[in-house]
């Protein structure tokens, strides 16, 4: 009996179809209890589903690489969605160029305001530099963020972890700070969440409204555009700037 | 459906060539992106299909990270080490950039909305 149950798993660890099975049964299990919770931010979809299937994979020992050779198929999707961004940021055009003054400026001052205050916490708390380097493209989209951690001196793959945290964080937290804030224009949420919390940010604020969403995706879009131009020569400017 | 999501790859394939091509550090997907919206603005606005699809896939745009974000359980030990800084840079950084962005940009709306008011009030 145990023999036949372990060659089952041995079968079924080769194949994608577990991995890619897991994802979508943790995903499915995550947005129930999300949905359950009345879309409370704290029970955002991706930290649920993360913690379960890390879990899982740690008390099985399966290998994240098993696990990825399944869930590729989902990854992949990324770049589909991200091209689709293109139709609610259409619908939301004439109410966008409208504001395009004030984006562009609230851009910058996000833009730098994320990658600086990482970098500025994180080196004052003794952060190695490989993972300052990692840190400082967190708050743009993952394939961004990874090239740019790379021609940083960073890890890609550690960047891909903090992004999706920073993503989390920002799902999660951004109700408290607007409340905080007194925020209440659902323009103004969706591009300060596509700024600091990019395609995971997006999709929180698409849960909330089709205009929070269609800035915070043009916010994602335009910070993930600028980062990849700035830190490149920002960052090493500044490290020869503070002698590090 | 399938028209739809065929388009899709498509852009992004064009993106991913012209990044390629041209040694761009922004992703093909993002330039596929902003080519689908010119093509819109041309083209006066998505099909039904085109509608529909994308809608289905931004609904669960939370499921396409998960993949990625569960490559955490391969940084436990540098986690471990280093869980201070990171945790405090990742907390403060975006809590920072929402703050920033969104007092900025509601400054400047508002900036915008009052010398206008203001404006027609006076002679």
């Amino acid at each position: 009996m145990s023999h036949s149950l372990s060659e089952i798993w041995v079968y079924l660890s080769a194949t994608p179809l577990l991995g890619l099975t897991l994802t979508l049964l943790a995903y499915q299990a995550a947005f129930w209890l999300y949905r359950r919770a009345g879309f409370h931010p704290l029970a955002n979809p991706v930290l649920l589903s993360v913690s379960f299937i890390a879990v899982l994979l740690l008390v099985t020992g399966m290998p994240y690489k098993t696990y990825f050779d399944g869930a590729q198929f989902v990854h992949f999707l990324l770049g589909p969605a991200t091209v689709a961004l293109a139709i609610p940021l259409y619908a939301q055009w004439p109410k966008l160029k409208a504001m395009a003054g004030p984006l562009v400026i609230a851009l910058v001052a996000g833009s730098l305001t994320a990658a600086l205050s990482a970098y500025a916490i994180g080196a004052m708390l003794g952060a190695s530099r490989e993972s300052l380097m990692s840190l400082a493209p967190k708050s743009v989209t993952t394939p961004i963020a990874m090239a740019v951690a790379e021609s940083l001196g960073g890890l890609p793959s550690l960047t891909a972890v903090l992004v999706i945290t920073t993503g989390i964080l920002g799902a999660v937290g951004a109700r408290y700070l607007y409340r905080l804030l007194r925020i209440d224009d659902h323009a103004v949420r969706g591009f300060a969440i596509g700024i600091a919390s990019h395609g995971i940010g997006t999709a929180r604020a698409f849960q909330v409204s089709e205009q929070a969403g269609a800035f915070a995706a043009l916010a994602m879009g335009l910070n993930g555009l600028l980062t990849a131009v700035s830190l490149p020569w920002l960052l090493p400017w500044l490290e020869r700037l503070l002698g590090r | 459906m399938l028209g739809a999501l065929t388009l899709l790859l498509l852009f992004q394939l064009i993106g991913e060539v012209i990044a390629r091509a041209l040694a761009l550090p922004i992703p093909g997907p993002v330039i596929g992106m902003g080519l689908l919206f010119l093509a819109l603005l041309l083209r006066g606005g998505p099909s039904e299909e085109l509608r529909t699809t994308s809608g289905t896939l931004l609904m669960h745009l939370s499921l396409l990270f998960v993949p990625a974000g569960t490559g955490i359980v391969l940084y436990g030990d540098r986690l471990a080490a280093e869980w201070l800084p990171l945790t405090a840079a990742l907390l403060g950084s975006t809590a920072l950039a929402i703050a920033v962005t969104a007092l900025v940009l509601r400054a400047l709306m508002r900036r915008r909305e009052t010398p206008r008011a203001g404006g027609e009030a006076r002679p």
